[in-house]
């Protein structure tokens, strides 16, 4: 697998354009009241999006060595993992609390 | 004019340069760092118990600007090494100092949205949402600081005319440090700002 097989500036550009669009597209979605239900997913996975095409592209994981791919993949999901645990551990127990007090 | 000089390249067992090895270890380690903190916002959001609360005070019109600036620095940072690869070291340079010019302009909107919350009240000390938000925000601020002094460095390098195309994989870790950046704004806007 080669380091250097990166993109030409026509492709940069095409990835530059696309964010824009996806950044348009979040602040829009913050502002319409009718997303407001989905608001939370949209957002993530518009957010998600983003964080893809720069790393896939503009980092060059898409191209470079895989292993490039588990140093940079395993802390984040480990990071994604505390951060989900932490977030059931707190609002988890918050949840249990309200229901108990309400029972 | 002094000659680019390569810097000495060791290359792993496994065939890859360990700069850029130990680089993507070190965003790793980044990656847990930046974790923990947005972690902690998530985890003391709407616990304060005394305001300004996120709703009374953050500013999207601004930090989608800053989003937009710095998600434009990204494309100028490939741009710049894209012209390093092919030898055009006129852009390469043009598109450097573009990419620190619009990481000075995101430090700048950064300064003016914690002053504008410091005469509204809103401290590191005021409340739970104050010491997470300023904590998360002023650690990424930090980066971006540290990110424009790197960049500042090799355009002035390759105005002296010691950064040229045997130099590229400084150029491409100094791009991957700064998409980093980028990468951990778009997470912060969307978690911070736009989820409140």
């Amino acid at each position: 697998m080669t380091e250097q097989s990166h993109l030409t500036a026509g492709a940069y550009l095409r990835v530059g354009a696309m964010l824009v669009i996806l950044t348009v597209l979040e602040v829009g979605v913050f502002y319409v009241p009718a997303f407001r239900a989905v608001l939370v997913p949209v957002l993530l996975a518009l957010s998600a999006a983003k964080f893809t095409l720069v790393v896939m592209f503009y980092m060059h994981l898409k191209a470079d060595s895989k292993f490039f791919t588990f140093l940079f993949g395993t802390p984040l999901l480990l990071a994604v993992g505390v951060m989900v645990a932490l977030l059931f551990l707190f609002l988890g127990a918050l949840t249990l609390r309200g229901a108990a007090s309400a029972g | 004019m002094t000659q680019a000089v390569p810097l000495a390249t060791h290359h792993t067992s496994m065939g890859l340069d360990n700069r850029k090895m130990a680089f993507w270890a070190f965003i790793g380690s980044e990656c847990l760092l930046f974790g923990s903190l947005i972690s902690t916002y998530l985890v003391y959001k709407g616990k304060s118990v005394v305001g300004p609360y996120p709703h009374d005070i953050l500013n999207i019109p601004l930090t989608s600007g800053s989003t937009f600036d710095l998600l434009m620095s990204s494309l100028m940072m490939v741009l710049a090494l894209a012209a390093v690869e092919r030898g055009d070291m006129k852009w390469g340079k043009i598109w450097l100092f573009s990419t620190a010019v619009l990481g000075l302009v995101f430090l700048g909107a950064q300064v003016m949205e914690f002053t504008e919350f410091v005469h509204k009240g809103l401290t590191i000390s005021t409340n739970l949402f104050g010491c997470t938000f300023f904590v998360l925000t002023g650690t990424h601020g930090a980066h971006v600081a540290v990110g424009v002094l790197w960049l500042l460095t090799l355009w002035v390098r390759a105005l002296q005319g010691k950064l040229g195309p045997a130099n590229v994989t400084t150029v491409d870790i100094t791009g991957l440090y700064w998409h980093f950046v980028d990468v951990v704004w778009i997470v912060i806007f969307t978690v911070v700002y736009l989820i409140q």
